[in-house]
């Protein structure tokens, strides 16, 4: 049609959102440090580059210093219940697939108190992106074991270190029924953290990423190791996953040509003790979502509500009986 | 141990049963089976009669006794029908736990509960009998109609059992008729277990004068998904007990009716509740299942997605509400329907919705409690964890269905309050009026019922989520989707931003403004009606399920003489203004509930001690007057008769 470039690029101008769309009205109030401002940042830049309309997009969060995330976006924001931002997630989005939806969770909220919603979600895969910020402990409520903390870890809970081996996220998700994708990033490779985050947007279906997440407050060295070697690094590259940069790919060497459509090398992956992998674990765009399962194409007017009601008023109706 | 005793000890009935005879007259071998039709009975005409039948669970009683009470209505008359239901889904045969069944009140002119004991009662079994004689469930020398087979049964221990039921029972004065049913369902069926049923129903058709070709009409209504053999067969069956009944019993009653002017259906509450739901225009209902509400959520999702609506069964309760929480924040008003251990796990989703003013539709059918407690029985222990279940000050609205009628009504206007208000509405329901029937007038449909479709308009730039007004607490409701609305909701104190408030004054407007709310619905409600005089010597409150129940004894009792009216609550959370006034003019205000409350039985239950029921507390407490209580936790619906002895105690 008739516009002229020059119009639409002013447009683009006019119209368009800038990050600073997508800033809540309040700065964060994470710890310096905290690998959640990485993680914030990501995600207001994914929101400019997909110009999502900020009343159109939704964030859930349950309870925890991840769940904050909310307060800090512009958009509209559910911070609620302790391990219950995945079935307020769902509620939202089976009647509004107009919604992005996004849920931010912890380690706790996610893999402790929520856990069950979680083996949940990820079998009723609803087109929602997952970002569990992981820093294996809990920190809002001053430095308790989580569930993945990892073995030895001394809290205030267990002073003498934890008892058990933590459960893997990973190997969780990649083990429930109907799982669609399944990535891990670190928030000290903020790029690939973007490119992660990105792809679990435009999965259709539960995208559920791992994010390991530094807290300076009360695990400032577990992950000291890998981001001082980043040869500790596996990094998962391929033409239907991410692709590394010609500077990630000089840092961190290790890297596995994965395949996200191979659930069992993903899973293998998924145990890997020493090495952190990031990456795309996997994905598969064919699993169908909850929302689509259960919509049905009957409208729901006056008129179709007294048609269905006058029927079954018929079916008890005694008097008179015809 | 007792299985086979009234009182005495095996050894003693296995000795008396070897040397005993029946000691009544009993019709089993009376008559000539399709022998010529005995003179026509003369039928002994009666205002209201309770009939029972019971088996052993999978014979059929239920769907007998819910075929008789269909019958009895379509002529016109009055009916409450309330099942018998088993713990377990398939307990032993022949066990006094295990009676199935249904009970059916038949009256001339519409009834409100389901009467006192039985008058008549058909037994499939005489375990199953057992049961029910010791549940005091029968009138003392009410007719019994028992199947005849076990007298000969070939395993010697239940000839004994049998015969001994029924020596003590005809020694006790109760009219027993041994019905060969098995005998002669034989002729039609080869496995008379199925099939007995519609034997009965034949025999009770006969009994009380019912018009046969409307049963007719029920089994094939009943059977219609089967082919016309079964049909066929089942009619048969039914023109035997008929026929066997005219010729061999010298039983006959009619209960006149008088039929409606409007159009009338029949259904138990949660059927009632789930067509409200679909009414009040709700597009989701989230639930998890529980006993006893799920049969609600079961003809929910069999009806709801014909309007485009979806029954989410979710991973647990706590899931359920808060997927109705996400749905109703999103804009489209959810509910979710459980009974009391699932509300218990509930309560934090409701805290939250009623923190950050989402509506929310909550349905509590009642069952007995606490813990697991009593499934598939009626109780009314919930009203103050409805009220006050949550932590911290959670106002929101209480209300409760008395009726199955009114099962259907509340759910509508619970969807209104919620949307108009931003408030959590809980409606109380029990497993009574779950399961029992009545006919009540077919609803007009009203588009008013339904919710409007969502605002997605945009918001004028710069207003607040929060901006309670002054005057009544009220504020806008901001949906995903409206331009400028972007705000994050939170279940942390508040300011009106929606931003987390640090300070202690706005913390303190947040829940003065949420109570303000509530006080500002108060507003809108209006006092309910005496029923009886507007003074007396005693008023009893009630709410819920004991209306009908309440009211009859209310009729009794004045047509003794005796100054007692009744004042029954929708509303127990904010309540009405004028209660007050109501209570001055009598001497005494008591309550009637279905829970445990104290009575001054024992030295330790004093008037220090004494645990008030629920709603006798709230009255207590908020009128200061001195409301006493009596209920009981038999798992079953108050009778009327029970309420008229409670009530004459406590008259001068």
């Amino acid at each position: 049609m008739g516009i002229p470039v020059s119009e639409c690029l002013l447009k683009l101008m006019a119209e368009g959102y800038t990050l600073d769309d997508y800033r809540g009205d309040i700065p964060p109030r994470w710890c310096t440090g905290c690998g959640d401002n990485g993680i914030l940042a990501a995600v207001q830049r994914l929101c400019r580059d997909e110009q999502l309309p900020p009343e159109r997009t939704v964030f859930v969060s349950g309870i925890g210093c991840s769940s904050r995330f909310p307060h800090y976006m512009n958009a509209y924001g559910f911070h609620g219940l302790h391990g219950r931002a995945l079935p307020v997630a769902e509620g939202v989005k089976l009647r509004r697939p107009d919604l992005h939806v996004f849920v931010s969770t912890g380690d706790g909220d996610c893999c402790s108190i929520g856990a069950a919603h979680w083996i949940h979600a990820i079998r009723y895969n609803m087109d929602m992106t997952v970002l569990m910020h992981d820093n294996q402990i809990y920190g809002l409520t001053k430095k308790q074991a989580s569930p993945t903390s990892p073995r030895g870890v001394k809290s205030n809970t267990t002073p003498r270190g934890t008892y058990l081996d933590p459960l893997n996220p990973l190997s969780v998700t990649l083990g429930v029924a109907n799982v669609s994708f399944v990535a891990q990033a670190a928030d000290w490779i903020p790029e690939l953290l973007y490119d992660i985050i990105s792809e679990a947007y435009h999965h259709k279906g539960f995208s559920f990423v791992r994010i390991l997440q530094r807290c300076p407050e009360f695990m400032p060295h577990q992950f000291d190791p890998w981001v001082q070697n980043p040869d500790k690094m596996l990094l998962l590259t391929h033409e239907k996953g991410v692709q590394l940069s010609a500077g990630l790919s000089k840092v961190y060497r290790k890297q596995e040509a994965h395949d996200p459509g191979d659930l069992h090398r993903a899973r293998e992956i998924a145990s890997l003790s020493e090495q952190i992998p990031v990456g795309i674990l996997y994905r598969d765009s064919d699993v169908p979502c909850y929302e689509d399962v259960r919509m049905v194409d009957r409208l729901h007017t006056p008129d179709v509500i007294k048609g269905v009601l006058e029927e079954e008023f018929d079916k008890f109706t005694i008097w008179p009986s015809e | 141990m007792d299985r086979q005793t009234l009182k005495e000890p095996r050894q003693e009935q296995v000795r008396r049963a070897r040397v005993a005879k029946p000691k009544a007259v009993s019709t089993r071998k009376t008559g000539q089976r399709r022998g010529p039709r005995a003179a026509p009975k003369q039928a002994v005409t009666l205002k209201e009669h309770v009939v029972e039948i019971v088996s052993d669970s999978g014979e059929g009683a239920q769907r007998c006794g819910q075929s008789f009470g269909s019958v009895a209505a379509r002529m016109g008359n009055g009916i409450w029908t309330v099942e018998i239901i088993p713990a377990e889904i398939q307990p032993p045969a022949r066990s006094i736990a295990g009676a199935s069944g249904n009970r059916i009140r038949v009256a001339s002119e519409r009834v409100t509960n389901g009467g006192d004991e039985a008058d008549l009662v058909v037994a499939f079994n005489e375990q199953v009998l057992l049961g029910r004689y010791r549940a005091k469930e029968l009138k003392p020398g009410c007719v019994i109609l028992l199947e005849d087979k076990w007298r000969t049964d070939p395993d010697a221990d239940i000839a004994v059992s049998y015969a001994h039921v029924y020596d003590e029972l005809v020694a006790e004065g109760y009219k027993v008729h041994e019905i060969p049913m098995e005998s002669e369902c034989v002729k039609y069926v080869p496995d008379p277990r199925r099939g007995k049923n519609m034997f009965v129903l034949g025999l009770l058709c006969s009994i009380y004068s019912l018009d046969l070709e409307m049963a007719r009409e029920q089994i094939r209504f009943v059977f219609r998904k089967k082919d016309a053999k079964v049909i066929d067969l089942n009619l048969e069956l039914l023109e035997a007990g008929h026929d066997w009944a005219e010729e061999n019993l010298d039983i006959k009653y009619a209960i006149p009716a008088s039929k409606p002017k409007d159009p009338q259906i029949v259904m138990n509450g949660n059927t009632a509740l789930a067509l409200g739901v679909l009414a009040s225009g709700m597009e989701v209902c989230a639930m998890y299942p529980i006993t006893p509400a799920t049969s609600a959520s079961h003809y929910l999702s069999d009806i709801f997605e014909r309007v485009g609506c979806v029954v989410h069964q979710a991973e647990d309760e706590i899931a359920a509400c808060a997927f109705a929480i996400g749905a109703s924040y999103a804009g489209k008003c959810a509910v979710t329907i459980t009974s009391g251990p699932g509300l218990s796990l509930k309560q934090e989703g409701i805290g939250l919705a009623v923190m950050s003013e989402i509506p929310l539709v909550v349905v509590d059918v009642q069952r007995g409690g606490p813990s697991t407690g009593q499934p598939t029985k009626a109780e009314q222990g919930d009203l103050l964890s409805a009220c006050f279940g949550g932590h911290g000050d959670a106002p929101k609205v209480v209300m409760a269905a008395s009726t199955i009628e009114d099962c259907f009504y509340s759910v509508i206007m619970a969807r209104k309050i919620a949307e108009t208000f931003n408030m959590v509405v809980m409606v109380l329901t029990d497993a009574s009026l779950a399961t029992a029937q009545q006919p009540f007038p077919r609803p007009d449909f009203n588009e008013q019922w339904l919710a409007p479709p969502i605002d997605q308009s945009a918001v004028p730039e710069g207003a607040s989520p929060y901006d309670w007004d002054p005057r009544t607490g009220l504020a806008p409701r901001f949906i995903p989707g409206q331009p400028n609305g972007m705000h994050c909701l939170t279940g942390l104190a508040h300011d009106r931003l929606s931003h987390v408030a640090y300070d202690p004054e706005i913390n303190q407007e947040g829940i003065r403004n949420r109570s303000l709310k509530l006080a500002t619905f108060q507003k809108t409600l209006k006092a309910p009606a005496i029923f009886g005089d507007e003074d007396g010597d005693l008023l009893i409150v009630g709410w819920g399920s004991t209306k009908g129940a309440i009211e009859e004894a209310v009729e009794r009792l004045r047509a003794d003489g005796k100054r007692v009216s009744s004042l029954h609550l929708k509303f127990l959370q904010p309540m009405p203004s004028g209660m007050k006034d109501m209570f001055r003019r009598f001497d005494k205000v008591m309550t009637v509930e279905n829970t445990w409350s104290d009575s001054l039985d024992s030295e330790v239950f004093d008037e220090d001690s004494r645990r008030y029921a629920g709603l006798a507390l709230l009255l207590r407490a908020r009128f200061l007057v001195d409301v006493d209580c009596w209920g009981e936790v038999k798992g079953q619906s108050i009778k009327p008769g029970k309420i008229v002895r409670a009530v004459l105690e406590r008259l001068p």
